[in-house]
Order: C-alpha cells, then sequence, then structure tokens
C-alpha cells in the first residue's frame, strides 16, 4: 500500500487537520507521502515533515497553486496520483472541492467523509446527516477518500521525513483568484478546539454573541453557531456547525438558544461532553446534552462566566 | 445563455430516517420525499438569472427512479423551462451522475451549470466538481453569491476560514451554499401550467453511461445513541457537575 496525503492548508501555513489524515492512513497502512501545494509553502512543508508516519514530503511551491483553486491541484494530483493506491485529503473545504476532480479523472469513485478504517478497502462514514453509519467497500483500483478529522487523533510530531521538489507545473487559463474575506480571531481552531461554545437564533442579535467571548477566554474555547445565527447575520458563516458546516468533537460542547434541528446535531453529537442552555425545556438539544439548563441565556450566560 | 440545474430526489429533510432492521440500508418506504434542499436553491439561482436577462433558457435534469418525476415538475413550476429524466431504478452513485451530466452539458452546451453542493442522504459533495473534471470546466463550489458578467462568472465561496471569491471562465460549474438565496414556494397556477412543459425521458444507455459503481454499501448502522436528557438545577450544579463529575473543566 502506498498513500499520498493531500496537506490541508491555512493561509499558507499546515492546517491541523493534517496530522488526522495521517492518522487515518496509518490505519490503512502502508507507505505515507505528503503533497504540500500552494505558493510560499516551504513552513507548511517543513511542518508536514515532522508529523510521524509521514515517510516524504512533496512540495509542489508554485504560483499557479496559490489559493489552491481546484482547477490546477486536481491536475496536479492527476499528475502525482500513479503508483498510489490511496489518495487522502481531509474532508475541509479544500479538500472537498480538489478530491473529486481527482476522482472523476481517474474514473473511481470518491469515499466522503470517513470516520473509521476497517481495512484498506473498507471504511465507515455518515450518511442522511450522521443518522445512519454506512460501511462501504471500494473496489475502485484507486481509492480516493476524504477524512473526516474528528474521527481519528492526530498524530504526533517528532520525525524528519525527507523532503522533495515536484517539477510538474500544470496551467490554469479558466479560474482566478479575485480576494479572500477570512474571519480574524485569536481564538483557536473550531475544528480542533478542546471547549467550543456555539450560540443560535437564541442569542438575538450578533452583539449578544459578546455574552460569549468572556467565557469562551476562560475556557480556551472557540465560538460556533448554528446555521440560523448565520442567516440572521449575527455571525460569518465560517462559524456554523453542523450538517453543512463544520464538524466538531470537542471534550465539552455547549450549545446556547439552540434547538437541537438534525442538522446541528450532526455537526456535534460526537461531542464528549454536551452542555445546553435554553429557556425552553423541551428543546430537542436536551435529549442529546449530557447537562441541560432550562433557563434565559440573557441571566444564565453573565453568572456563568462570573463563576467560572 | 442556457442554464442547466440539476435536481436530485431525496429524503425530505425533516424526516428522522431508520435504519432496517437487516442492516442493509436505510428504510424509505412510505417516507415523504422532496427536492433536495440545496437543488431548490440552484432552480432559484437559475431562475433568478433568467429574470435579470441573463439567463434565455433553464434546463432541469434529474437521475433517477420514474417517481424523481415529481421533482422536475416542481422545478418547472419554480420557473424551468424544460425538464430532462433519466430514468433508473438503480442506485446511482455521484460518478455515474456526473458522467451522466457531462453527456447533458455535451448535448445542451449550457453556459452555466447549477447544482446543490451536497444531497442530504449520501452527503458526498462530489457531484460537480466531477462533472467540471469530466467535462473540463471550471467550478465554483460552495456558493454564497453568483454573479455574471460577459464571459466570467464571479462566484464567492463559503470556505473553512471565511470567504473566497473567484473569477471563473464560462461556461462554469456552480454548486449552492444555503446562502446563495432563499428559495420561492411555487404558486398553484404555475404548478397547473407546469404539468404542460416538456418533460423528456431518457435512459442511461441513450447516453452509453454504466450506472453500477464498484463501491459497494456492506453495512448500515444507527450511530451510538447518546444518553442525554440529563436536567441540572442551577449553574453552580452545572459547574460542579463539569468540574468533578465529567472532569472536562
Ligand atoms: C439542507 C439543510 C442544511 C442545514 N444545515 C445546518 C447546519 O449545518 N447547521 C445548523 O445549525 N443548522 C442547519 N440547518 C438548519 C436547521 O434545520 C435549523 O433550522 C437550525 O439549526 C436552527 O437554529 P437554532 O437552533 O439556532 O434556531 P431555532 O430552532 O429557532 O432555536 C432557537 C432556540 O433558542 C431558544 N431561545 C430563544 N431565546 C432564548 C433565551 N433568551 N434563552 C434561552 N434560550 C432561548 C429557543 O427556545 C429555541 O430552542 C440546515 C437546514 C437545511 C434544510
Ligand atoms: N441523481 C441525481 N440527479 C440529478 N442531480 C444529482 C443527482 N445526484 C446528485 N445530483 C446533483 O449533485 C449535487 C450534489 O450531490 P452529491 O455530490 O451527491 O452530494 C446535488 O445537489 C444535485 O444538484
Amino acid at each position: 500500500m502506498s498513500i499520498l496525503v493531500l496537506a490541508d492548508l491555512h493561509e499558507g501555513q499546515l492546517a491541523g487537520a493534517t496530522a488526522h489524515v495521517i492518522a487515518a492512513a496509518q490505519q490503512i497502512g502502508g507507505d505515507i507521502d505528503v503533497l504540500v501545494a500552494g505558493e510560499g509553502v516551504q513552513a507548511a512543508a517543513d511542518a508536514a515533515a515532522k508529523l510521524d508516519g509521514v515517510s516524504k514530503v512533496r512540495v509542489a511551491d508554485n504560483a499557479v497553486y496559490a489559493h489552491q483553486l481546484a482547477e490546477p491541484m486536481g491536475a496536479l494530483l492527476v499528475e502525482l496520483a500513479d503508483g498510489y493506491t490511496h489518495v487522502l485529503a481531509s474532508a475541509s473545504t479544500t479538500g472537498k472541492n480538489v478530491l473529486p476532480r481527482l476522482a472523476a479523472l481517474k474514473d473511481v469513485s470518491q469515499l466522503s467523509d470517513v470516520i473509521a478504517v476497517d481495512s484498506a478497502d473498507t471504511f465507515k462514514r455518515p450518511i442522511y446527516a450522521g443518522n445512519a453509519i454506512a460501511t462501504v467497500k471500494s473496489d475502485d483500483a484507486l481509492k480516493v477518500i476524504t477524512i473526516r478529522s474528528t474521527g481519528f487523533d492526530a498524530v504526533g510530531e517528532g520525525s524528519s521525513a525527507p523532503i522533495e521538489a515536484v517539477d510538474a507545473v500544470v496551467e490554469n487559463s479558466q479560474s482566478s483568484f479575485v480576494k479572500e474575506e477570512l474571519a480574524a480571531s485569536d481564538r483557536p481552531e473550531l475544528g480542533g478546539a478542546k471547549v467550543v461554545i456555539s450560540g443560535g437564533r437564541g442569542m438575538g442579535n450578533g452583539e449578544n454573541f459578546k455574552l460569549l467571548d468572556g467565557i469562551a477566554d476562560k475556557l480556551g474555547a472557540a465560538i460556533g453557531a448554528s446555521r440560523a445565527a448565520v442567516d440572521a447575520g449575527f455571525v460569518p458563516n465560517d462559524m456554523q456547525v453542523g450538517q453543512t458546516g463544520k464538524i466538531v468533537a470537542p471534550e465539552l460542547y455547549i450549545a446556547v438558544g439552540i434547538s437541537g434541528a438534525i442538522q446541528h446535531l450532526a455537526g456535534m453529537k460526537d461531542s464528549k461532553v454536551i452542555v445546553a442552555i435554553n429557556k425552553d425545556d423541551e428543546a430537542p438539544i436536551f435529549q442529546v446534552a449530557d447537562y441541560g439548563l432550562v433557563g434565559d441565556l440573557f441571566e444564565i450566560l453573565p453568572e456563568l462566566e462570573s463563576k467560572l | 445563455m442556457k442554464v442547466l440545474v440539476a435536481v436530485k430526489r431525496v429524503i425530505d429533510y425533516n424526516v428522522k430516517i431508520r435504519v432496517k432492521a437487516d442492516h442493509s440500508d436505510v428504510d424509505l418506504t412510505n417516507v415523504k420525499m422532496a427536492m433536495n434542499p440545496f437543488c431548490e436553491i440552484a432552480v432559484e439561482e437559475a431562475v433568478r438569472l433568467k429574470e435579470k436577462g441573463v439567463a434565455t433558457e433553464v434546463v432541469a435534469v434529474t437521475v433517477g427512479p420514474k417517481a424523481a418525476q415529481e421533482q422536475l415538475r416542481t422545478a418547472l413550476a419554480l420557473g424551468a423551462d424544460r425538464a430532462i429524466h433519466i430514468e433508473t431504478d438503480e442506485r446511482a452513485e455521484s460518478l455515474a451522475v456526473a458522467k451522466l451530466l457531462a453527456k447533458v452539458v455535451e448535448e445542451e452546451q449550457p453556459g452555466l451549470v447549477v447544482l446543490g453542493k451536497q444531497a442530504i442522504d449520501t452527503d458526498n459533495n462530489q457531484t460537480g466538481q466531477m462533472l467540471a473534471a469530466l467535462s473540463g470546466l471550471p467550478q465554483g463550489t460552495f456558493a454564497s453569491e453568483v454573479a455574471v458578467n460577459g464571459d466570467k462568472v464571479n462566484v464567492t465561496r463559503e470556505i473553512d476560514g471565511g470567504l473566497q471569491t473567484i473569477a471563473l471562465t464560462l461556461p462554469a460549474i456552480v454548486t449552492t451554499d444555503l446562502r446563495l438565496n432563499e428559495p420561492r414556494y411555487a404558486k398553484l397556477p404555475d404548478i397547473m401550467k407546469a404539468k404542460k412543459k416538456p418533460l423528456d425521458v431518457k435512459t442511461p444507455a441513450d447516453y452509453g453511461i454504466e450506472v453500477a459503481s464498484k463501491v459497494s454499501l456492506m453495512k448500515v448502522e444507527s450511530p451510538a445513541e447518546r444518553k442525554g436528557g440529563v436536567k441540572v438545577a442551577s449553574v453552580d450544579e452545572l459547574i460542579d457537575k463539569l468540574k468533578n463529575e465529567a472532569k472536562v473543566l
């Protein structure tokens, strides 16, 4: 077995998800190469080389891969995929954007959001917003897979794998980067945070999300939101947790003013401990909460902050 | 410019599914079915482009069983001009759907193809990207804004870190995210009119495509149940439990 892992980047740096994908690759078994593609990504390649289990890091550092646009990234993967039995990426917006192109051009299926490895060809993945778990077996010659980070513990770092440059350069005249508005935050990344506190429509407006700040500061938490809160414009889209937003599985998840629709639960029900704060004692969120507190969030949040 | 929209018949998003007792699949007997929510957004976007005078014709296409014609009729009621049904009773995976759509793209030569970002049954999030690759067209996935100008389209994408805007040459493939628009409801007179709009029925064989996939579904299980439902009476009790029982503080 020989596996190629596409590294996830965040603003040019290696994103935390990659260490989880490598853990999944280790369960499949075999040599694990990591592809770092982008512009000015030497630091990311150095970081990838330190991850345990990596045999080799391949770096494609070229302006054509800047912002990891789908067309050149897909073409690069097609060039490099020969000789590998598996190509893996995290189920991030980049992995989801790029990997299906590779699969289609290789005439193979893609397995999305894999949460467990049964064997080199059999995997588990959630379907129907996580309300069922499918075990699927792929007889394709090349297995193209996106990995849900929360399903695998990150590998450590203590290695120093060799780094080699990839010469293949593809062209792209079909798509170009215009701009990016990235949310700046000093808080931990939603996907990797040990504690997440999320607000829903019950927060009332964006200003009230400040009520979560003090608690998040004390707990070192990331702040998330329901789709209703994002749609209402309280907070930006990158904070959405759920079936179609981010999937999180922290040690502690605190849902505030969130009713608990299946689409929201899909994104957080694998959290170790769930706390729900809601004024409606019949809100479905209480059915999954380890600790439910019924009451008005505008009274509870300040008290919680002062007592933590 | 012609706009092609791909719609999928899926379980209604409000329904909680059940796994079959023999674990072979989920049980869809007598379950309410509907158009995939992301496809509703795709239809809405196409219809708006027509209302703005950017699109001249909107063609809806689906791959699926006979009953999927209901979703095509919905698309027609919402404003699509005609529909193509590629009929199959086999479980068509994203790759097979993308291959079929690529054939339709070849035949119809649309300026823009709009798909949902994800079908809420398989949660695959692949078909648009695969279609783009097979057709050799650029893709703008997870779109929250689509602006056609001249021979280009600017697509604003919902990415993990925030928003990204890219420019694509036309023809192009776009997949919709939730905030692209808010779909309208079909009005009764439009539902009546939709019954008379043209709907072509084809088969995968007409396009020379095999629907069978090399991925087999071995087993379907319910996820681990959570034992929730415990209530605490006060903030003090909550903090105490988190510290001393759950040990997460
Ligand atoms: C295709 C599709 C995909 C979706 N994907 C997602 C997704 O990824 N993530 C997601 O979250 N949703 C998603 N949704 C939406 C989902 O169905 C729900 O509409 C949404 O999660 C509801 O958000 P909410 O709980 O914040 O709002 P509501 O359901 O309106 O709940 C608000 C809650 O706040 C409580 N509340 C109000 N005031 C107070 C107060 N003062 N104190 C305490 N509690 C209070 C209320 O009792 C209520 O329970 C999706 C929907 C569709 C169709
Ligand atoms: N059987 C199908 N018929 C028509 N369109 C489909 C079909 N399956 C998927 N699609 C399109 O592809 C999108 C993404 O689906 P998927 O990649 O399967 O999650 C859907 O929202 C549809 O627009």
